[in-house]
């Protein structure tokens, strides 16, 4: 399934990213970073005029030949975005959603836990499970 | 995937009794508690501060799991307006009677009936009222600290003036 998972921090910083493949991590950094440009875009911040998406899904961010990206943004301005290989196309647009929406309610338990401090990063063994049943790793 | 916390959205109308009793028993300890390791008047204010910082990082860790399920919102009134609706009826199984703006950045939120205040006394009853704003700190810092995990920095207070309904004054501090 995924190749990698990652979760962006309000101010933009990364608080956590999984790969598949850990001796590709540079790579997918570099692609999840470049990604935030483009979810800035969608959201619109600072710039009223452009259409505003009220689905908190925000779709295929861009492709490439190896990879897809998709993004998610909450409420809270926190950004989950996924890797996904193009020759993969066995998941659908609403798959994908799935996908977010069980990361999303991953991320709101790890949130939840009382002795996590907002704003860090994410070290949590539970959250680490449900990235890894969400990969398909495990 | 939903571990520990059960949607309180969901249960609001279904939910028992007995786990209505449990908030407000320990909301009333909580207000106890920090008001016991204080002597004076002055040192009592500054533990309600204490008070007001545990709803804060409530309030900042509830605020994730209520909007999960909802649309974005479109600007700082879409917000509020969450707030004093879903948001309200999900901790205090009403939502908020009357939602007063200037368009600047000051709200004022009215609650006629308020769930911590309505078993402490009724309108002609103005025993406890010098008391009473002590069980406010906790929402304050709740509302405070939702708003902040929204993107909205603010400061909170509240006064009550008849004794079941008291109103919060939400200001927001401007960029």
């Amino acid at each position: 399934m995924a190749v990698c998972v990652a979760v962006i921090g309000k101010d933009n910083s990364p608080k956590y990213i999984r790969c598949a493949d850990e001796s590709l991590a540079l790579q997918f950094h570099c692609k999840v970073h470049t990604s935030i440009d483009i979810i800035e875009e969608k959201l619109n911040i600072g710039n009223k005029t452009a259409i505003d998406i009220r689905d908190l899904y925000l779709g295929l961010l861009y492709a490439t030949e190896e990879y897809k990206i998709y993004g998610y943004a909450t409420n809270t301005k926190i950004k989950f975005i996924i890797v996904l290989q193009s020759s993969n196309i066995s998941l659908r647009d609403n798959d994908v959603k799935m996908i977010f929406k069980k990361l999303h309610a991953a991320y709101s338990n790890a949130v939840c836990n009382p002795f996590y401090i907002p704003g860090d990063e994410i070290n949590s063994k539970s959250f680490d499970v449900s990235i890894m049943e969400i990969m398909g790793i495990i | 995937m939903r571990q520990q916390v059960i949607d309180t959205k969901m249960n609001s109308h279904t939910a028992g009794e007995a786990d209505e009793c449990l908030f407000e028993y320990l909301h009333t300890e909580m207000v106890n508690y920090t008001l016991s390791k204080a002597s004076n008047k002055k040192e009592k204010e500054e533990e309600l501060s204490r008070l007001e910082w545990m709803g804060f990082s409530v309030g900042y860790r509830i605020i994730e799991r209520l909007t999960r399920d909802c649309s974005r919102f479109k600007d700082e009134l879409d917000m509020i307006k969450f707030i004093c609706t879903d948001f309200w009826s999900s901790l205090y199984h009403k939502q908020i009677d009357n939602l007063r703006t200037n368009h600047h950045g000051v709200y004022m939120l009215q609650d006629n009936s308020f769930r911590l205040l309505n078993k402490v006394g009724t309108n002609c009853n103005k025993q406890y009222l010098q008391e009473s704003p002590r069980l406010l700190a906790f929402t304050c810092g709740l509302l405070r600290g939702s708003l902040a995990n929204l993107g909205i920095i603010s400061t909170v207070n509240a006064e009550i003036s008849t004794l079941p309904s008291c109103k919060f004054h939400v200001q927001v501090q401007q960029m």
